[in-house]
């Protein structure tokens, strides 16, 4: 068996916490091997022990049978190792071409060859069909293209070990399927893969192999052939998980939302959301499917309030809310799970008990006359903390301190106990392991039966399809198409978010 | 938790014992005896009952600029105008007590307000260019403190005084100064200015801990965007915020006016107490209990170093070096966190 990389009982102690508890992982040439795990596992403490950023505090690691010392990331470079980092690493004022060179520029005379430079940029971009312009600049080019660039800087370094780290996390549907394509280009032609990722379905549909750990130790290694997406989620999360959600029909009631021609313009000025018409009733859970930039941001923060609209209206129960106040919205029965959970979310320098109550300290009995009482804040903390199983030392542990996920988990148990009648979810789910977005979708399904109006704007499509009741499409700030998810396909979805009609019948808006 | 807390008392307490020795060596190297000069500079603040009595007269208008300047720091905001807060606030107290002549429950009060007032209508309009135009407060503050300086010079100029350098002392209905103070520190300045001083700790303490006001401002400080999701007006606390802070400041040059001179003299530059207020912040860690004693510590090396030059020939300047050291000491907190943490863990 010919291994190019083999990490054998790795082990990484920070402090008291073992990150990496004798994980072994071995990949073969021209694989690609997948490493599942929850977020915190410690897929990256094992990757960055690979790419020379840790030092393992036990093990080995070998590159083609030679045990190796890779004491920073140059020595990784020169073994031949290059990592596809989650957040990319490029100058954005820079060219595709002097992005990849940037530490390694040709030279001709003490002047760059960027000519040089383009033609094997091109060339390499050519062979593994990436149909990257060398010339583009990467302010100009799509997240998607940013991320191949991503790919050519370490092949152009002449790495043969490529590293994606959730690689599709900030890719549409269909520049997934390209990068798919790609990374079997690429072991084609003689390299091989590690992918970090927690969706099984990229596994199930690209890899070879499966390293599974879990809080920080080895689980296992796979064959994908051998094994399916529910045994792998129990190996990932420890037991068992339901992938989808168990839920009745819906009984749909009286319109809670209602939008007519809203029209919204973003920070630049220019129009995001563009006469949309939108109803949300009560009971129901309309998911917002879109690609990212469509208009989605805008049109959650004009109804929340936090930007203002140009014209149209926004009703909730029948009353205008359009260009309140957030406080007024709020008021007025709007919860809100923001999209980014850091800035809006949390004010993650207060204790957690401080950031339940970030809408209703004002009121009784979390103040009076101005006095905060800080018993009856700590009092529903605690109950909060336990119904929504937050996950954090006690209720006076900083926001910043927690997970993702027991963030997320605080910020919904807030909302929803505020008993808003329209719940307002933002990617609510976006950088979560399974068992945390199984609890949330469980969450927003029960606010659903409770009677409430829910709206679920994600660029997830399998949360969109499992969840909603109805699944509205975004492009270009309209709705384009009103479907309902059971009788949709991924690809009628992927082509409604990119802008090509409908054909079909069944349209009903 | 616990060791938290630990840490954050000992940083400042190292950052000090720090600067002291970086002192001592400097005053080696320049010739001096740094034991003298140590001795002398306790001696000068704490040796007598006078002494006693200048340190806490000099520390009252430190504690209250160290909170001007922490009170804004804990809304996210940096204000470097206390200096010119501070001279305002001086200026209208020292023209109510010359101005009017009433009974002292109604004068000194009034005085003391109007000090405040005119502190937080100097902090108002940097708070407010900041929140309706984004105008940077560093940047007004800064330029207001230079208004504040001339505007004050010219208006003693010319309404306190007759083309003069000075005004009229106040109305002793306006004075803080105290004859039992003065006797129980053997004739020294000290005055009452001290207990408003503490008074305004605990009113900041109060304030920002346990209102809804202050979880407003402290929830913008640390997070405009939540905070506006939240449903605050961020603009107005932002507003608020510079208000407050400026009304502490102008209530420090209050202590000045109304207590340690009893009137306003045209200045050359500025006092430098609105300055010093920010290494008090910081030393004390925006943090009410901190900045008194940060405040008493400044105030003891600044009535302390009068002394050294007559009693260790120990020249001044060597104290404001001592001083500054302290500063980057504390501000390189960072160094001294990672030492403390990796002596920690050898002791385990």
């Amino acid at each position: 068996m010919e291994y190019v990389i083999e990490m054998l009982n790795i082990r990484k102690v920070f402090g008291n916490f073992v990150a990496n508890d004798n994980i072994t992982l071995q990949l073969k040439k021209g694989e690609i091997h997948a490493l599942l795990g929850e977020n915190g596992a410690g897929k990256s403490t094992l990757m960055n022990v690979l790419f020379g950023l840790y030092q393992p505090d036990g093990g080995e690691i070998r590159v083609k049978g030679k045990k190796v010392n890779i004491a920073n990331p140059n020595v990784a470079n020169d073994l031949g190792i290059g990592m596809v980092h989650q957040h990319f690493m490029l100058v954005d004022t820079f060219t595709v071409t002097e992005n990849i060179i940037l530490g390694s520029e040709p030279t001709k005379g003490g002047q760059i060859d960027i000519e040089k430079a383009e033609k094997e940029v091109r060339e390499l971009s050519e062979r593994y069909g990436l149909a990257v312009d060398p010339k583009a600049k990467i302010a100009d080019i799509s997240v998607g293209m940013q991320q191949r660039v991503e790919i050519l800087k370490t092949l152009y370094r002449g790495a043969d070990i490529l590293i994606f780290d959730e690689p599709t996390a900030v890719l549409t549907p269909q520049e997934i399927q390209e990068l798919i394509q790609i990374m079997k280009a690429l072991v084609r032609e003689g390299k091989s893969i590690i992918l970090i990722t927690h969706k099984l379905k990229e596994i199930m549909e690209v890899c070879d192999r499966v390293t599974v750990i879990r809080r920080g130790k080895g689980i296992g290694t796979l064959n994908v052939s051998e094994t399916n997406p529910n045994e792998l989620a129990s190996l990932m999360v420890g037991r068992e998980v339901h992938f989808k959600t168990e839920k009745q029909p819906p009984k749909v009631g009286k319109p809670v939302l209602e939008i007519e021609n809203l029209v919204v313009k973003d920070a630049r000025g220019i129009t995001a959301v563009d006469h949309l018409n939108l109803t949300v009733h009560a009971g129901e859970i309309v998911g917002i499917a879109g690609v990212d930039g469509n208009g989605q941001t805008e049109l959650i923060e004009a109804i929340t309030g936090l930007i203002k609209s140009e014209s149209g209206s926004i009703r909730l129960n029948g009353k205008e809310i359009r260009n309140l106040t957030p406080r007024q919205i709020t008021e007025t029965g709007v919860g809100h799970i923001p999209q980014d959970r850091h800035k809006h979310g949390l004010v993650l320098d207060f204790p957690i008990g401080e950031n339940m109550v970030l809408q209703t300290y004002y009121k009784e009995p979390y103040s009076k006359r101005g006095i905060l009482n800080f018993k009856a804040i700590y009092d529903k903390a605690r109950q909060l903390i336990r119904e929504f199983d937050v996950r954090t030392p006690d209720e006076y542990t900083k926001a910043r301190a927690l997970s993702g996920g027991n963030q997320q988990k605080a910020i919904i148990g807030r909302e929803v106990d505020r008993d808003p009648d329209l719940l307002i979810a933002a990617q609510p789910t976006r950088g979560l392991d399974v068992g945390a977005i199984e609890f949330i979708h469980k969450r927003l399904i029960e606010q659903r039966d409770k009677g409430k109006a829910v709206l679920l704007v994600s660029f997830e499509l399998d949360e969109i399809m499992n969840v909603s009741d109805r699944i509205a499409v975004i492009y270009e700030g309209k709705i384009v198409a009103i479907v309902d998810p059971k009788e949709t396909t991924e690809q009628e979805l992927g082509l409604l978010m990119a802008g090509s009609k409908r054909k079909e019948a069944g349209v009903s808006s | 938790m616990s060791e938290n807390r630990l840490t954050n008392i000992l940083v400042p307490v190292f950052a000090v014992i720090l600067g002291i020795i970086a002192g001592a060596i400097v005053m080696i190297i320049s010739g001096y005896d740094p034991i003298a000069g140590y001795s002398a500079l306790l001696y000068g603040a704490f040796g007598d009952r006078y002494y006693i009595g200048e340190t806490i007269r000099q520390v009252t208008p430190y504690i209250l600029a160290g909170l001007a300047v922490a009170f804004a720091f804990r809304t996210g905001l940096f204000n470097i105008g206390v200096e010119g807060q501070l001279i305002v606030g001086w200026l209208a107290a020292v023209w109510v007590g010359v101005a009017f002549e009433l009974p002292k429950v109604i004068h000194l009060p009034l005085a003391i307000i109007a000090a405040a007032v005119a502190g937080a209508l100097w902090g108002f309009i940097p708070g407010f260019l900041k929140a309706r135009f984004r105008v940077h407060e560093v940047i007004v503050t800064i330029m207001m403190n230079y208004i504040a300086l001339y505007v004050s010079n010219a208006v003693i100029r010319s309404v306190l005084s007759d083309q003069g350098f000075k005004s009229e002392k106040i109305h002793p209905s306006a004075s803080l100064r105290s004859e039992f103070l003065q006797s129980l520190t053997d004739y020294s300045t000290l005055h009452y200015g001290i207990i408003i001083s503490l008074i305004a700790a605990v009113v900041m303490w109060f304030l920002l801990e346990k209102t809804t006001t202050g979880y407003e401002l402290r929830a913008v400080g640390f997070n405009q965007h939540a905070s506006h999701y939240a449903g605050m007006n961020v603009n107005r606390n932002i507003i608020l915020a510079m208000v407050i802070s400026g009304a502490f400041a102008g209530i420090a040059g209050a202590m000045e006016g109304l207590g340690t001179f009893e009137n306003v003299s045209v200045k050359a530059g500025f006092t430098g107490v609105g300055f010093d207020g920010i290494a008090v912040a910081l030393l004390g860690g925006n943090n009410a209990f901190g900045i008194i004693l940060a405040a008493v510590l400044f105030g003891a090396l600044k009535v302390g170093a009068l002394e050294m030059p007559s009693a260790a020939d120990v020249p001044t300047e060597l104290v404001d070096i001592v001083i500054a050291l302290i500063i980057f000491f504390v501000a390189s907190s960072y160094l001294i966190r990672l030492v403390l943490t990796r002596f920690k863990k050898e002791g385990k």
